[in-house]
């Protein structure tokens, strides 16, 4: 067994005042060591839900979350979080917000320091170290996100639309840098999105789901080598397979509705 | 901001002119010092006062700074726990609420009953008068934490309340308490005046203008004092909001300039 991550049988129910509603219905899905897996869904489709019970965040009515062999229970810094909001705090400078994670964990002043110091490089922000949140583009604020889930040595690495609320070059932009950063950290991980774009030329593997009930209902893996191009034709070939899949989807929820 | 100089001293023009409408008024018009001392009266008494002026701000300073204190001793972890557990805030709410249209002054008699005629039934007051600004601003602080920020702390390793409340919740909060406390140091200095009517001391600002001058009908003295009174506010607003407010909230720039 050489999952990362297993998801078995998970199932989210609410109850609402017209009685139970359910959310998520029997997802099954494994994770690969070093895979960079997108959930992509019409919204309302649960997938923020999943990633959040991935985290620890929220807790499945039944199934269980299993990574490296261990079930999840509640959050913790071994599975690093990028929000889709900005959710750097506010009080701290770039290498304060970094350092927090070690600054929890009881690390001493100068190792995280030096840590914080190699991962706010990695993101390409060195001499940013003591601006504060106020006096970063939105970009970058993302990018100090991305390094302060990284410096916590994550296990897995957790992404909820990390771009959705940047402009679509600086996206671009992002997106190739944290390709380069998933091939020099070798992490999993688990990315949100609602955009064909994003999941085509990120994803080794994209899992479709599909909304009331969310359920999974194809895992599709994408065979184009990298340094893929946006608009290559086993790109838009791919894209159109998506875009297929997710249509289909969406008229079957207008059906039930 | 920087204004020329010509606009810098424009201030000064109808302060000049109120001076002397002040003064002919007093002096032409009224011709009682006993309903309007002069504006140089006034000024003479400064001289004729210089020996009380230094032990009475002291004494009020004393007075103040109990009251202060004690304010800020109860109400910051009772602003914490309002603020962080709803439970708690449903429960304290109603009763805090109750108490809080209570003027200041209407705790006089009891504050006297249980502490006498010392320094500590003057602190009661001040109190009863900074402890509802500094508790009502902080637990909205605490309230208003964004969730995306708690979130972010959990899954960076903050396990349980006490790591979120010291790393994520008082972070926060901070600029709430400093607003409560600066409005709360506004109305502490109006209840030392109504504390020190009582002759709790034998000093203390209040005390000699009611206890000594007021009986005398010793206006100008009362009018000097008054000043004295507006002065020490102004002197302990600039150094709160130069030492506190400037230093602390470096990162507030973005949002509140």
């Amino acid at each position: 067994m050489n999952h990362k991550l297993e998801l078995q049988h998970i199932t989210k129910t609410y109850i609402t005042e017209e009685g139970e509603m359910s959310a998520l219905e029997g997802i099954n899905l494994e994770v690969k060591p070093a895979e960079f897996l997108c959930i992509i869904g019409p919204s309302g489709c649960g997938k923020t839900t999943l990633l959040r019970m991935v985290a620890g965040l929220e807790h499945p009515t039944s199934g269980k979350i299993i990574l490296d062999g261990k079930e999840v229970i509640c959050a913790s810094p071994d599975r690093g979080m990028v929000f889709q909001e900005f959710s750097l705090f506010p009080w701290r400078t770039v290498l304060k917000n970094v350092e927090f994670g070690l600054e929890i964990s009881g690390m001493k002043d100068k190792e995280r320091q030096a840590i914080a110091e190699k991962y706010i490089a990695l993101v390409g922000l060195d001499g940013f170290q003591n601006r504060y949140p106020y006096e970063l583009s939105g970009g970058m604020k993302q990018r100090v996100a991305i390094a302060r889930a990284l410096a916590t040595e994550p296990s897995i690495l957790l992404m909820d639309e990390p771009f959705g609320s940047v402009d679509a070059q600086t996206r671009n932009l992002l997106q190739k840098e944290l390709l380069e950063i998933w091939k020099r950290t070798k992490k999993t991980v688990l990315f949100v999105t609602h955009s064909v774009d994003e999941a085509v030329y990120l994803a080794d593997r994209v899992a479709v789901m599909s909304a009331r009930p969310g359920c999974l209902v194809k895992c599709l893996t994408v065979n184009i080598p990298r340094p893929r191009k946006r608009t290559s034709a086993e790109a838009n070939e791919f894209r159109e397979k998506l875009l297929m899949w997710l249509s289909l989807e969406r008229s079957k929820a207008c059906a039930t509705l | 901001m920087r204004l020329p100089t010509k606009e810098k001293w424009l201030w000064l023009v109808p302060l000049t002119i109120v001076v002397i409408l002040w003064q002919f008024i007093a002096v032409y018009v009224v011709k009682d010092p006993s309903i309007l001392p002069g504006f140089t009266a006034v000024i003479f008494s400064f001289y004729e006062l210089r020996k009380y002026i230094l032990p009475d701000i002291l004494v009020s300073l004393l007075h103040f700074a109990i009251g202060m204190a004690l304010a800020f001793a109860v109400a910051i972890p009772l602003a914490i726990a309002m603020g962080w557990f709803d439970t708690v805030f449903k429960a304290v709410d109603p009763i805090i609420e109750l108490i809080r249209p209570i003027p200041p002054l209407a705790w006089v008699p009891l504050a006297i009953a249980w502490f006498h005629l010392t320094h500590y039934a003057a602190g009661f007051i001040i109190f009863i008068g900074a402890f509802f600004p500094i508790l009502i601003a902080s637990y909205t602080g605490f309230r208003d934490v964004p969730k995306v920020l708690v979130e972010t702390g959990k899954v960076l390793g903050c396990i349980g309340n006490r790591k979120l409340i010291r790393y994520v919740a008082i972070p926060y909060a901070l600029p709430s308490i400093a607003t409560g406390t600066r409005v709360g140091m506004g109305v502490a200095w109006m209840c030392v005046v109504a504390a020190e009517m009582f002759s709790v001391s034998n000093y203390g600002l209040g005390f000699r203008i009611f206890a000594r001058f007021f009986p005398m009908h010793q206006m100008d003295y009362v009018v000097a004092y008054m000043f004295i009174l507006g002065l020490v506010a102004l002197c302990i607003d600039r150094l709160f909001r130069h030492f506190v407010e400037d230093k602390l909230f470096k990162w507030k720039k973005g949002i509140v300039k």
